[in-house]
């Protein structure tokens, strides 16, 4: 790039004019992040752009909100011909089913929503046991290693162990049916419904929380309670009014970023449900494959509606950590 | 502090009944293949299977080319912006982090309308293509976790006097990248690497969605086809996430601990 040293840049900006300085210095300190750029743009900004820009126009390309409308429209009559072969649509009775793409982005959002909350307490009840409550200390450093694995145990895999588990001939459905005659299955349990994949997604949204929330309780200082306790304050009221609002910041956030690792999510319940259970990621995976939406722009639409979904969420995610790093320095 | 303990060992007991449980359950499906005894005939059956061979290789050399194409991408770039650009700080992180935002179904979707036969820049017209395609894929799929470790890495050495000695004994920028930074944050890269094969290696939408022959595809594949193959490729897959974690474990007890002088 250049082949002038360090030191001559820093001489040649204190020395220089800074106009001169700046018409030599801009174009070589910008190559050094210019691959970087390219690259951020050609391949992540310029695609997502391409689909929201499309969500706005019409065939014609001129601009319009049909599609954003037709998100929440009921589908019409041909998509109920195409329902026929279409294997995004509920065939759940027999029937045929028409969810709708509104319904749709609702079932993703309750399984991202539960699944969260679910995967954000059961791990910090988990973070606390194994920081706070006096376990052996192999605990903590075992645990931190296997939800380092769990939570990047997704996807395909994870489907096939939890219907190994849970579907109809797994080992715990087994169990349950021939030693405590519990029939999961005739009381309605499915391990292809929004309870079944919710069950699968905690899977890895547990170990993510375990992961994110410990060096959070790490951070609360023993000073704290001693403190608290220094004060005459009870074991309740420490929780209350220290620990509480301490984490609450980096919950919160935690509990968003589960939320949008779930939202985005279609490989595990695609190979767990196949297309019996709607979530919008797989709605739009069906209609980039086959266009069964019978007009792309909607496909752009459902798109631009998930980027929207997941970014307000992580700006959430954003607001709540600057917040939880004033207490955690 | 006694019922604190006790309460302890329960929340820890439950979810470690909720996470070996389905390991368990998996092992057990996974060697049910013969009739009433337990046997490893569903391994043999995978790793017989000339697919499964295929598709694996095809996934690890595309999980290769991804980490180099990460590599090249990432280590300049976060070099340059501690050594010459810290303004440019915050936009990096952003972009970095975008990955995290837009779905992975999303990114690949704008790649099939943008870089279709008849765009500028045909991308999907050939085989090789489509593969150099989805290496970028997985490469902006692995960008917030490369970054990050390779940001943590330079973190802890001195970039600054180590270019600026590197300078004085006459050494060139390629020089400088190759042997003084990338050496030094070797560590960083290689824990960035591991973690990024153990996200591609069975990643299903991007291969799936530009037809490539991939690994992931093939586990849905035999999922909807065969009843213990897929509890085998389970264990599979989790023991080679298992490796990757183990040995971002084993690296980190070799990195560099504190920064001299933090840029």
């Amino acid at each position: 790039m250049t082949d002038l040293s360090l030191s001559d840049h820093a001489i040649a900006g204190k020395t220089a004019p800074p106009s001169e300085a700046r018409a030599f210095r801009l174009p070589t300190q910008w190559l050094g992040v210019a691959p970087f750029f390219i690259f951020a743009v050609m391949f992540l900004i310029l695609p997502t752009l391409y689909l929201v820009l499309g969500a706005f126009q019409n065939a014609a390309g001129a601009f319009t909100f049909d599609n954003i409308v037709g998100i929440f429209d009921p589908p019409n009559l041909s998509n109920y011909v195409q329902c026929q072969y279409d294997s995004w649509i509920s065939w759940a009775d027999g029937n045929c089913r028409l969810p709708t793409i509104l319904a749709a982005y609702w079932i993703s959002i309750k399984i991202s929503l539960a699944s969260s909350l679910i995967g954000a307490f059961a791990g910090l009840a988990i973070a606390i046991a194994i920081v706070r409550g006096g376990l052996p200390n192999w605990i903590r450093s075992a645990t931190l290693t296997f939800s380092g694995v769990a939570s990047n145990f997704a996807g395909v895999p994870l489907a096939f162990a939890f219907l190994a588990t849970l579907g109809r001939l797994g080992l715990v459905t087994v169990i349950l049916n021939t030693v405590f005659g519990l029939n999961i299955y005739a009381h309605g349990f499915n391990i292809l419904s929004f309870w079944g994949l919710t069950l699968t997604y905690v899977y890895f949204q547990i170990p993510l929380m375990v992961v994110i929330i410990t060096p959070a309780i790490d951070g609360l200082k023993k000073e704290w309670g001693e403190a608290a306790a220094t004060l005459g304050a009870t074991t309740a009221q420490y929780w209350r009014m220290v620990v509480i609002p301490v984490i609450w910041p980096s919950f919160l956030g935690t509990v968003i970023l589960l939320f949008a690792n779930a939202f985005g999510a279609i490989a595990t319940a695609y190979a767990l449900t196949g297309s019996s259970l709607n979530i919008i990621p797989i709605v739009l995976y069906a209609q980039i494959r086959g266009d069964v939406l019978h007009n792309p722009h909607l496909g752009y639409a459902i798109a631009f509606g998930m980027i929207v979904i997941t970014g307000l969420a992580n700006v959430f995610y954003i607001w709540f950590r600057t917040r939880s790093e004033r207490w955690l320095k | 502090m006694k019922s604190g303990r006790f309460w302890a060992w329960v929340v820890f007991a439950l979810g470690a009944a909720y996470f070996f449980i389905p390991l368990i359950a998996t092992v057990e499906f996974s060697m049910r293949m013969r009739r009433g005894v337990y046997s490893l005939d569903a391994y043999k059956v995978v790793l017989g299977d000339p697919r499964f061979q295929a598709t694996f290789g095809y996934s690890v050399l595309a999980a290769v080319f991804t980490i180099i194409l990460g590599v090249l991408i990432v280590v300049p770039t976060a070099y340059w912006i501690r050594l010459r650009l810290p303004q440019l700080r915050p936009v990096v992180e952003f972009i970095t982090l975008l990955p995290l935002v837009i779905p992975a179904i999303v990114i690949v979707f704008g790649y099939i309308r943008m870089y279709g036969s008849s765009s500028p820049l045909p991308f999907l017209a050939s085989g090789r293509g489509t593969d150099a395609l989805l290496v970028i894929g997985y490469a902006t799929l692995a960008l917030p976790y490369m970054y990050r470790a390779v940001d943590t890495g330079l973190r802890t050495i001195d970039v600054r006097t180590l270019t600026e000695a590197a300078q004085i004994l006459g050494a060139g920028w390629g020089t400088i990248i190759t042997r003084v930074i990338l050496p030094n944050v070797l560590i960083a890269v290689l824990s960035g690497a591991f973690l990024t094969f153990a996200i591609v290696i069975g990643e299903f939408t991007m291969a799936s969605l530009l037809n490539r022959p991939a690994f992931g595809p093939y586990l849905q594949n035999i999922g909807a086809n065969r009843a213990y193959e897929p509890a085998a490729l389970a264990i599979i897959a989790f023991a080679i996430t298992w490796g990757c974690m183990s040995l971002i474990q084993i690296l980190s007890r070799f990195a560099p601990r504190s920064a001299n002088r933090p840029n």
